[in-house]
């Protein structure tokens, strides 16, 4: 098992015929994604990578029966690129853009509550690396030789050090089931909460490691969330202790303003509830050994 | 992006927010000019910098002729005005703000942010004005009045009556303050803004509600549909080396230490600053060269990592997944080509072993990296080193 997307799983690319969707959807059929086609208004009806473009995500998803989505859009056109994918009936899109403006994304996040939670999209991201279920399916711009197939669930705001974790544990013969982007923006489609809730179902995920970074609440109100329910043991790293108070380190929401939010903190939040925290980013790996010794 | 008072009360007038009659100035002789045309016996010369904590530092004076308005502006014009907000190297003052100055009889704090966690925009007032927000939330909490705005329908009339009723403003008053709350919320709103301060709002005896300061923060990422706002920046109050990162798509923030990093990722970058001050030492800098780091961009980081006269050493820590190894070691070896500093390249990711032979094969004495914790325990070790070390770039 994993979460979010498997091997069957149908994907659109959503502004499929630009050059970078159109490199990464490459990768992502190689890997084995299945992608049935992509969306790019104004060339509905012809062909590319093999298979068929259309004007809209409606008309992509009542043709190829798609569930997922990638988007490859600008951040002009991001906004409307999500709701479009909402209103289509895919379950989930993952955004990978970087530069939004956080207003869009809040009017993005107003505008899905029109829809009742059963049949509303999952989003994840933006400004992220995408999800990667090891072995099966690929929805992002990731490196996918370093994701090993077993038993580590891992969700991280930052995408390098996703990477980071996931070339750490296999270097130590530990494997991932799936490994998810939340992205690095002050507002995001979905947050750490949502997806350790995910992988605290899945049958195949033992334990899960969390990276997080300075600025926002969302680390310490997933490590509350952890404590009260989840039922596998989970991994916290928060990235940034050498951060200036008031400085944007790159991401837009990676930003210390003073209500808890640096990475000392969170990270003494994470040790309370109960969590295995890395003490350095260099120990991810094998802080996630010690956590799965634990459960075996 | 943060502008200056006298711009931000000059969007926010726009939208209906009464704010004192002023003008700015840039020399003494222009600064009693516009006393003159203004007019008055009561002026306020205010230094115009991008952080608080201003008036505390001496960068406010109240003068009561047009003299005493000239003596103020060459005061503090030219002068680095060091402020709580600023950090010890101070903010240059180039500009001045002249006021008519006039009594009033309260404050009160308005402010406006873009919440993260409750994703609305989220308005914030106290009768208590004047002190900083973080004051009064520690000084008197229970005067802090709050609304939330719902995205769909924006900020509704009734919300703004609330505060003002809530800050114990008479009828005539209220009019005037939901006025200024709706006004700087729209203002908010239509600018793409991420926090819009009004400190203090001041209630005149004759019942008028003038904005005395304002501060507005700007949404970095919606600046390509606010030109007008984008034009108001003011290189100045930033870093030069942050300004010129922008310009060549990289992302840099200047620090004490001596450990120039050049990293892909803003996560990877941090986490790799964090190595480094574990393993003793302290960074220079932090800088994202960012996704698709062509030899180009790798020239133009190590030039800013450069221009920091404490840099000791040099830390290059790449995953690449968009970028790809070889590409980022052609624009390292280019780039090292004469430096004069040790050089740690640490590579992994996409097409790692094309990067690693294009460095060993470069015949320069670049550092390699396996992983994370050797590469920040080479730095600190190369940035201890005496200058006379031989194995290094020489120094």
């Amino acid at each position: 098992m994993s979460i979010l997307i498997d091997e069957k799983t149908p994907v659109i690319v959503q502004g499929y015929t630009g050059d970078k969707a159109s490199f990464h959807a490459r990768e992502m059929i190689a890997y084995g994604t299945r992608v049935v086609g992509g969306v790019t208004p104004g060339k509905g009806g012809q062909m590319h990578l093999d298979r068929p473009v259309f004007d809209t995500v409606k008309e992509a998803v009542r043709s190829t029966g798609a569930q997922a989505s990638l988007a490859f859009v600008p951040p002009p056109y991001a906004g409307d690129a999500l709701m479009e994918a909402a209103d289509a009936g895919l379950k989930l899109v993952c955004i990978i853009t970087d530069g939004i403006p956080a207003q869009d994304m809040m009017r993005v996040k107003r505008y899905l509550l029109r829809y009742p939670e059963s049949s509303r999209i999952l989003i994840v991201g933006p400004n992220c690396a995408g999800i990667i279920s090891a072995g099966k399916a690929m929805l992002g711009i990731m490196p996918s030789n370093i994701y090993q197939r077993g038993p580590v669930g891992i969700v991280s705001r930052s995408g390098t050090l996703g990477y980071e974790a996931a070339a750490q544990m296999k270097a130590l013969g530990i494997g991932v089931t799936t490994s998810v982007g939340i992205g690095g923006d002050p507002i995001n489609g979905s947050s750490f909460l949502d997806h350790l809730a995910l992988f605290d179902q899945d049958p195949e995920t033992r334990a899960v490691v969390m990276i997080g970074e300075i600025g926002g609440q969302q680390e310490a109100e997933a490590a509350a969330w952890v404590k009260a329910n989840m039922k596998k043991p989970v991994v916290g790293y928060v990235a940034g202790l050498t951060a200036p108070k008031g400085r944007r380190m790159g991401h837009a929401g990676a930003i210390i303003s003073g209500e808890g939010d640096t990475a000392a903190e969170k990270a003494e939040i994470m040790r309370a509830h109960g969590l295995f925290v890395a003490p350095s980013a260099a120990e991810l790996g094998a802080t996630v050994a010690r956590a799965l010794a634990k459960v075996s | 992006m943060d502008i200056h008072e006298y711009q931000a009360k000059e969007l926010l007038s726009g939208f209906g927010v009464a704010v004192p009659r002023g003008k700015v100035a840039y020399t003494p002789e222009q600064a009693a000019f516009v006393a003159t045309e203004l007019g008055g016996s009561f002026w306020a010369v205010k230094a115009q910098l991008h952080a608080g904590g201003r008036g505390k530092a001496g960068g406010v004076r109240l003068c009561r002729s047009h003299h005493e308005v000239a003596l103020a502006a060459k005061d503090l014009l030219g002068r680095t005005l060091v402020t709580h907000q600023t950090g010890p190297e101070g903010k240059p003052v180039q500009r001045i703000y002249i006021e008519v100055a006039e009594p009033f009889e309260r404050e009160i704090y308005l402010g406006f942010v873009l919440d993260r966690k409750i994703q609305r925009i989220r308005v914030i007032a106290s009768a208590q004005g004047g002190m900083e927000i973080e004051e009064i939330a520690h000084k008197d909490p229970a005067s802090i009045l709050e609304a939330r705005v719902e995205p769909a329908v924006g900020m509704q009339p009734f919300q703004a009556r609330e505060l003002a009723f809530g800050l114990g403003l008479n009828t005539k008053q209220v009019s005037r303050a939901t006025t200024t709350i709706l006004g700087c919320y729209r203002a908010f709103r239509d600018l793409d803004a991420t926090m819009v301060e009004i400190n203090p709002l001041v209630v005149t005896a004759d019942d008028r509600v003038v904005a005395l300061d304002a501060k507005m923060s700007f949404d970095d990422n919606a600046l390509f549909r606010q030109p007008a706002v984008a034009e108001m920046r003011d290189a100045a109050q930033e870093d030069p080396r942050e300004a010129q990162a922008n310009q060549h798509g990289l992302n840099y923030v200047g620090l004490s230490g001596d450990i120039g990093c050049i990293i892909n990722g803003a996560g990877l970058a941090m986490a790799t600053m964090d190595m480094i001050k574990y393993a003793g030492g302290e960074p220079a800098n932090f800088l994202d060269v960012g996704g698709g780091a062509s030899p180009e961009r790798v020239g133009e980081a190590f030039r800013l990592v450069l221009s920091d006269r404490n840099v000791k050493a040099i830390l290059v820590n790449i995953f690449a997944g968009i970028n790809r190894c070889d590409w980022v070691a052609q624009g390292v070896v280019q780039a090292a080509a004469g430096l004069k500093v040790p050089l740690i390249v640490r590579l992994a990711g996409t097409n790692v072993e094309a990067g690693q032979k294009i460095i060993r094969e470069s015949g320069l004495p670049i550092i390699s990296a396996d992983d994370l914790a050797s590469a920040a325990r080479l730095a600190v070790e190369a940035a201890r080193r005496p200058r006379t070390y031989r194995g290094d770039f020489e120094r």
